[in-house]
């Protein structure tokens, strides 16, 4: 991977180490650093994963960082109808058109 | 931020950020050892209901719709007893601009930081609010960061907060992203400091004063539709400031009768702060683990005054289990043609069950809808879930563990919604409260009569709570 100036990254840097976190944190969390990601433009001319460069932020900052994606895209879907739910919208239409008490409106 | 400081040296400026970036001399308010003027507070740094409506409507949020449920309350009444059912209608928040009611809150922040002559803002929020603030952010031209808790230490990130921060970042904001820790406002503080941006806390006067139109149109759409006042409101709680907001504009309205309900997700036993508990639950926020914290110490937040105080405002609170607010989101998605995500369904899932056991004359309003998408929506959430070793089946809710199982309910008439016990919340509350009496264990009228306001405690009440902690009232 190589990414040029003006190019959309995200950038990696560890903001608390162990042994730097608040004291009120709880031994799981204490046992792990405090991680920052962002992303935004390479002021760099050229760089490669790992290197560590500037990202100029949508905000106009200068933030430094470790490089370690280029272009990332956002890794969210949809999955699939869980099959706990597939069920529910028919279950319920049943329930509705049935003849016990109350009544459907209009 | 190039530097990094300790921890504790940027605390201990804490105050002094806090005050330059919210531009609150909240010192101002004391009157007693505890007590503040929370109504001066609120008029003195908010705004009043006309303000907010002229703000909101230059900001094309609020005014949204009202809609009754006639499928989910025909259901309801099928499982009901004779004569029992409640018409169940929501307001339809998702039709705010980024799509929650969260715009109500960030259109006054945005404004007050424009009028403030701020040149940024900047908000610490893995919400909705996030999205809200950019949004209005955008409009106004004014520069924005998002500070977020995205992902644990494996680099697993919550789906629906991922969702947030590509909606931030497609309003033109600059999104941090964190992994777990309480330290996400150390990162905040450092932001305000190094950039001199408006902090658009959720817990401010004017944040508050945004949501209060809520409450005011609820009670006139319920009016115009129904020809009567909501006989309850069902809102959401975690920090508070939507139901405390919500209930303040119904009084403004001009309707003390209708009841405030509070509603929260159960993640009993799922510690907010522990990397491993992180992404064990579904829902990140409207839970619990802020629900229970806020409402016994409400100056927990981010400034050293909240304006969100719910103990002064709800009459119940009940709370839900995951696996039914899936259901209750898919049953609206199935029944009423409405796809809306499922954070803002928790109220509607109490709101199902409580239905039941009001007349069908009776009206009750859930007080939001949030927008869904990927991410935030149940399919996500429970096939993360399942990938997070998160057992989930069909069965009585009651089963859920949370950070276990997610339990669906079999059927409707499982979805039920749990009661909380108030008068253990004011008892906390006065625990809290305790501690910041510092050496001397006495306090005088003002602090008790602050108390009694904050927890709508009896006089009597209060002091007895008061002295079974050892503290007295000095002359």
């Amino acid at each position: 991977m190589e990414a040029k100036r003006g190019d959309r990254v995200q950038i990696y840097r560890v903001i608390l180490r162990v042994g730097e976190r608040a004291p009120q944190v709880p031994e799981d969390t204490a046992a792990v650093p405090l991680e920052m990601t962002v992303r935004g433009d390479l002021l760099e001319d050229t760089a490669a994963a790992g290197d560590e460069v500037t990202v100029e932020t949508p905000a106009g900052r200068r933030l430094r960082g470790r490089l370690i994606a280029l272009d990332p895209p956002y890794n969210i879907g949809f999955g699939p109808p869980p099959p706990e739910l597939r069920q529910v919208g028919k279950e319920l239409r049943k329930i509705l058109s049935s003849g016990a008490r109350g009544h459907g409106q209009d | 931020m190039d530097k990094i400081e300790n921890y504790t040296s940027v605390m201990a400026r804490r105050g002094e950020i806090m005050r330059r970036s919210v531009g609150i001399d909240y010192e101002s308010f004391t009157t007693g050892k505890l007590a503040f003027d929370y109504e001066r507070m609120m008029k003195e740094t908010g705004y009043t209901l006309d303000e907010v409506t002229k703000i909101q409507k230059e900001s094309n949020v609020g005014d949204t719709p009202l809609i009754e449920l006639k499928n989910l309350t025909a259901l309801a009444r099928k499982i009901s007893e004779p004569g029992r059912g409640a018409r169940i209608f929501v307001k339809d928040e998702a039709n705010n601009p980024a799509r929650s009611f969260k715009d109500r809150r960030a259109s006054l922040s945005v404004h007050r930081a424009l009028v403030g002559g701020y040149p940024g803002v900047a908000a610490a929020t893995s919400g909705n609010y996030g999205a809200a603030v950019a949004s209005q952010a955008a409009r106004k031209n004014l520069p924005c960061i998002i500070v977020q808790e995205v992902f644990d230490s494996r680099g697993f990130e919550q789906p629906e907060i991922a969702e947030k921060g590509r909606a931030c970042e497609a309003y033109g904001s600059e999104v941090l992203q964190l992994s777990v820790g309480p330290e996400l406002f150390y990162v905040f503080l450092l932001v305000l400091e190094e950039t001199g941006f408006f902090n658009a806390s959720l817990y401010t006067p004017f944040s508050i004063a945004g949501i209060e139109t809520l409450g005011v149109e609820i009670v006139e759409q319920t009016r115009e539709l129904t020809g009567r006042s909501p006989y309850a409101i069902v809102s959401t709680h975690a920090g508070g400031g939507l139901t405390t907001g919500t209930a303040r504009g119904v009084r403004k309205a001009g309707s003390p009768e209708t009841l405030i309900i509070g509603v929260s997700v159960n993640l009993e036993g799922l510690h907010m702060a522990s990397d491993r508990d992180f992404n064990r639950k579904s829902f990140t926020t409207g839970h619990t683990g802020f629900g229970i914290p806020f409402a016994v110490w409400p100056d927990r937040s981010d400034v050293p005054r909240n304006a969100a105080r719910v103990l002064r405002y709800i009459d119940r609170y009940v709370t839900v289990n995951q696996g039914s607010v899936f259901y209750i989101t898919e049953a609206l998605a199935q029944l009423e043609g409405l796809e809306r995500g499922p954070a803002g369904n928790t109220s509607l899932t109490a709101a199902f069950s409580l239905a039941r056991d009001l007349g069908e004359e009776e009206v009750i309003v859930v007080n939001e809808t949030e927008y869904t998408s990927a991410g935030k929506h149940p399919y996500e959430q429970i096939t993360f879930a399942r990938k997070m070793g998160i057992e989930i089946f069909r069965g009585e809710p009651s089963m859920e563990r949370p950070g276990e199982n997610i339990v669906i309910p079999m059927g409707p008439e499982q979805v039920t919604a749990g009661e909380v016990d108030l008068d253990g919340l004011r008892k906390s509350y006065i625990k809290n409260a305790c501690k910041g009496l510092g050496e001397d264990w006495s306090i005088t009228r003002v602090d008790l009569d602050f108390i009694c306001d904050d927890t709508r405690l009896t006089e009597e009440k209060g002091l007895e709570l008061l002295a079974a902690k050892g503290v007295n009232l000095s002359a």
